[in-house]
């Protein structure tokens, strides 16, 4: 007896995995509405508001007439992350050239690798009350300062490089370490000539991961470096920082106000989408490499 | 160590290697030991001052500061339940609406879509992550706010027969509005984990069900989902935690009431955003300020624990099935921050 | 090399004596004498089969992974209710072939096929045909064990069967079948609620047939089926692949020339893509009219 027909697969289940597909495609759309919604409201809100005089004046503090831009708020921003940056990245990629060269599987490289995790599971506030108790209500150095709110934020980012960096050290062969202590190289020049080279695209990249995260960061900052109106090269002092405008300007109950907390929040969503694309270009071109 | 592999021919220096040479060895290898050792002392004396500084609070008002309903700054009470009730019940909604949708993008990426759309569509959804939540506290505030209002109004009459949900009036800033931006927020960071432990479900699992006959969703249900369950909850507990500790977008779209709202669509607070909202004010206090500190500890324990379980969870799912070795996922890395 | 199965044939005639009342009811019905030194797979306990086997026709059949063109035009009968067994070195396109006939090729990205390939009559790439119907009726078996690692011994047996909504009592029955088919029936009887996966190697393949034949295929597919396999395992698989033709066309990709000879009615060869030859098992060894067959079988190359 020859077969007629191939057993047909039932209705039921062929709706039903039609419907399924056709939810977790709902699924994926509702979870990129957000993303299109937040970043038509920033274009259609914000781009009114940037004009030269938003970038190159500071904010006055006038409720009327002249209310000024964001100029110290963007400068302070920068200053800050940049401090964080030289805290969070060297420190970062330390621990984790400790954790890959030297720790590897031992007990303390394990314990360490696990308290890096849990600081990235911390809440961003409570790095910032760690640095206002520590820090600030000790008046060291002033009471809020810039480079406080640099420390705070170093907190918050350093989990992030070392783990990005823990994995793209691992990804060395460890033939090229072989290779170069085999020729007699002494194991910190074997790092520097040859670990560090070989993995600095993947550290470009983890390093900027967590510049974009320190870059948006607003409660660290409210704690640590409170706020100031004009532009000031002095990590010594109170800043301006564009998280920090932006949350004080969406209080005010001035509408104009509010469209500047509109531009200087498509400011900042611009900076940290540009350092996030760089920093995913520069992952895939090490990728292809 | 690498200074007695030297053998190479005719490189005189290498072979006279002094003690001073194996210097910056050393130096190296325990100067980053004690890198690393001084990040976990120091984050150990930040936990004990943080306990210090909130000390003053539990001996004043004891559990009752966890569980007593009163929190009057004029009369300096601090009894805070109000705003532990309203961090769980926005995290509540952030995870009841969030990991559905990520775990469905989740899906949809790695085992449904097209390949060519797989790359766009992970760094569309990761994108999400990188949107500050002060800039979320903004679109929440001035768009959602104000447009989700007459859809809560109807939502509120239509079902005022269930308890909390309907009757009430919807009231501008409330709890669903702040647990639906906490949504948003932990979305990639599910949706990411989530992705990554599909991705190390094998293929042998997947082909096996589809040899059986079955469909792509009868697939992932025999062979995806199960495999992945530890994972996914272990990222839907990340997530969580992320809602736990959100500050800045929570303290923008709550309301700052600090009473437990009498339904869902009510003002509200939560313990990061008390800390955020009144901290200013509290400086001069300093049974004010050792509240807040206090409300800061309660957080930090809450989203530690979160976090730990969320570990166990995931390297569970890691290594709990066939004893093969697989590729761990990594907290830290991966997930969008 | 002792296998780690945690029933060894003592086990099982012990456990028989020691619960002879349940035993012997079943042995009454499936014919399986109590002093048999270990379980033999018993077809019959799956019934009666309707209908003769099924023959499966691959005509002008090409693969592709991408741009590298893995198979080049295959054109093979496989008879109805035999074994065929598929023999080449790495890389020859064995696995892709078989991967082919139950459309289970083109899951992986980037991969697809063409040409013809027919169970009887009907075209198995034909228009409109689902994917899920074919793989309904030419099942697989694959090259590592890998039952459902989240189910139990029962659940994995039960799998394909509760796809098609097999009510509960029937289910339970068509499961007890299937583990009677292959001879697993009396290691996993005391445990059909433990995990799959804690069963030994061996053992964990034969669920894995057990799970096909649960869903009564009209053919199987079997790629490198003992390869993960200890010696006794592999002998105790090969036992249940000569019962099993009885009742479904088999083709079986191997690596092994001593189990091709061991199992097949007939043997293909292949390499790069192409079919070199294929003739029933004892001329492929002993009389090859290739050359290059014969320089493989003796071990020249490959």
């Amino acid at each position: 007896m020859s077969l007629t027909e191939f057993a047909p697969i039932s209705p039921a289940r062929r709706r039903r995995n039609q419907l399924m597909r056709g939810v977790l495609m709902a699924g994926t759309i509702v979870a990129l509405i957000p993303l299109v919604l937040v970043i038509y409201y920033l274009i259609h809100k914000g781009a009114g508001s940037l004009n030269e005089k938003f970038f190159t004046t500071d904010p006055t503090g006038n409720f009327f007439g002249n209310q000024g831009g964001v100029r110290s708020a963007i400068l302070g921003s920068l200053e800050i992350v940049g401090l964080a940056s030289l805290i969070a990245i060297p420190t970062g990629i330390g621990v984790a050239l400790f954790l890959t060269e030297y720790g590897k599987q031992t007990r303390f490289a394990n314990v360490v690798r696990y308290f890096v995790d849990v600081m990235t599971g911390v809440p961003s506030i409570v790095f910032g009350l760690f640095i206002y108790i520590v820090l600030v209500t000790s008046h060291i150095g002033g009471n809020f300062t810039g480079w406080k709110g640099s420390v705070a934020l170093s907190l918050l980012m350093l989990p992030v490089v070392v783990r990005a960096a823990e994995v793209v050290l691992l990804l060395v062969p460890s033939a090229l370490r072989e290779a170069a202590l085999a020729l007699g190289a002494p194991r910190w020049r074997v790092i520097s000539k040859v670990v560090l080279p070989t993995a600095l695209p993947g550290l470009m990249t983890g390093s900027l991961l967590a510049v974009a995260r320190g870059m948006g960061e607003t409660a660290p900052l409210l704690f640590t470096v409170s706020v100031a109106f004009g532009a000031t090269a002095n990590l010594g002092a109170q800043m301006n920082t564009l998280p920090v405008q932006i949350f004080n300007d969406i209080g005010s109950p001035n509408t104009t106000l509010n469209n500047r907390a509109w531009g200087a929040a498509l400011t900042l969503v611009a900076l940290v989408l540009i350092i996030n694309l760089i920093a995913r270009a520069v992952a895939r071109r090490s990728r292809m490499a | 160590m690498g200074a007695s592999a030297a053998t190479v021919p005719g490189d005189r220096s290498r072979l006279e290697r002094s003690p001073v040479s194996r210097l910056p060895d050393q130096v190296l290898r325990w100067g980053l030991t004690g890198l690393a050792a001084a990040i976990l002392i120091l984050l150990g004396y930040f936990f004990i001052r943080l306990i210090g500084q909130s000390s003053n609070t539990f001996s004043s008002f004891g559990l009752s500061f966890v569980f007593g309903n009163d929190w009057d700054v004029s009369r300096n009470i601090y009894h805070g339940f109000p705003l532990l009730f309203g961090t769980l019940l926005t995290s509540a909604i952030a995870l009841i609406i969030g990991v559905p949708v990520a775990i469905s993008a989740a899906l949809f990426v790695t085992e449904l879509c097209p390949r060519r759309l797989r790359g766009p569509l992970t760094i569309l959804v990761d994108l999400l992550a990188a949107v500050p939540s002060v800039v979320y506290g903004l679109w929440g505030v001035f768009v959602l706010e104000p447009r989700l209002l007459p859809a809560e109004k109807w939502f509120a009459s239509t079902f005022s027969f269930i308890p909390f949900i309907g009757g009430g009036t919807p009231t501008m800033p409330n709890y669903f509005v702040a647990g639906l931006i906490l949504a948003i927020m932990i979305l990639p960071i599910v949706s990411a984990i989530t992705r990554e432990v599909m991705a190390t479900v094998p293929a042998e699992d997947k082909e096996a069900a589809l040899a059986l006959g079955a469909t792509r969703w009868e697939m992932i249900r025999m062979a995806v989902l199960p495999y992945s369950r530890p994972g996914i909850t272990g990222g839907a507990m990340l997530g969580l935690g992320r809602a736990l500790g959100e500050t800045i977008a929570v303290v923008i779209v709550i309301g700052n009431a600090p009473v437990i709202g009498s339904h869902l669509f009510n003002q509200g607070y939560s313990l990061a955003a008390v800390i955020a909202n009144e901290f200013g004010e509290a400086a001069a206090t300093p049974i004010h300020s050792s509240a807040l500190f206090a409300a800061g500890l309660v957080l930090f324990v809450l989203t530690l624990i979160v976090n730990l379980l969320a570990r166990r969870f995931i390297s569970r799912g890691q290594h709990g099935h066939r004893g093969t070795g697989a590729t761990g996922v990594s907290i830290g890395v991966s997930a969008p921050q | 090399m002792i296998p780690p199965e945690t029933n060894t044939p003592d086990a099982i005639s012990k456990e028989n004596v020691t619960q002879p009342t349940a035993e012997t009811t079943e042995m009454s019905t499936t014919g399986r004498s109590p002093d048999e030194e270990r379980e033999r797979p018993d077809l019959s306990a799956l019934g009666v089969r309707e209908g003769a086997g099924h023959t499966v026709n691959v005509a002008g059949l090409h693969a592709y992974y991408g741009d590298q063109h893995a198979l080049r035009g295959i054109d093979i009968c496989f008879p109805a209710n035999e074994v065929t067994a598929i023999i080449g070195p790495s890389g020859c396109g064995k696995s892709t072939m078989v991967r082919c006939i139950n459309r289970l090729h083109e899951e992986i990205p980037g991969a697809r096929a063409e040409g013809s390939v027919k169970l009887d009559d009907l075209d198995v790439y034909g228009s409109g045909v689902d994917v899920t119907s074919v793989r309904r009726m030419i099942g697989m078996v694959f090259q590592k064990p890998n039952p459902f690692p989240t189910m139990s011994i029962f659940d994995n047996v039960a799998a394909g069967l509760k796809l098609t909504g097999a009510k509960r009592e029937d289910l339970r029955e068509r499961v007890h079948r299937a583990l009677r088919a292959v001879g697993l029936w009396g290691e996993v009887k005391s445990r059909l609620g433990e995990a799959g996966t804690g069963l030994s190697g061996g053992q964990q393949q034969r669920l894995c047939i057990a799970r096909t034949i649960a869903v009564e295929p009209e053919v199987i597919l079997m790629d490198e089926p003992c390869s993960a396999l200890d010696p006794i395992a592999t002998l105790r698989v090969e036992e249940l692949i000569d019962e099993l033709k009885e009742r479904y066309t088999i083709m079986v990709v191997t690596h092994n020339m001593q189990q091709a000879a061991r199992v097949a009615n007939s043997t293909v060869f292949m390499l790069d893509g192409e079919v070199i030859e294929h003739a029933p098992t004892n001329q492929i060894f002993t009389n090859p009219k290739d050359e290059r067959t014969e320089r493989y079988v003796t071990g020249k190359f490959g």
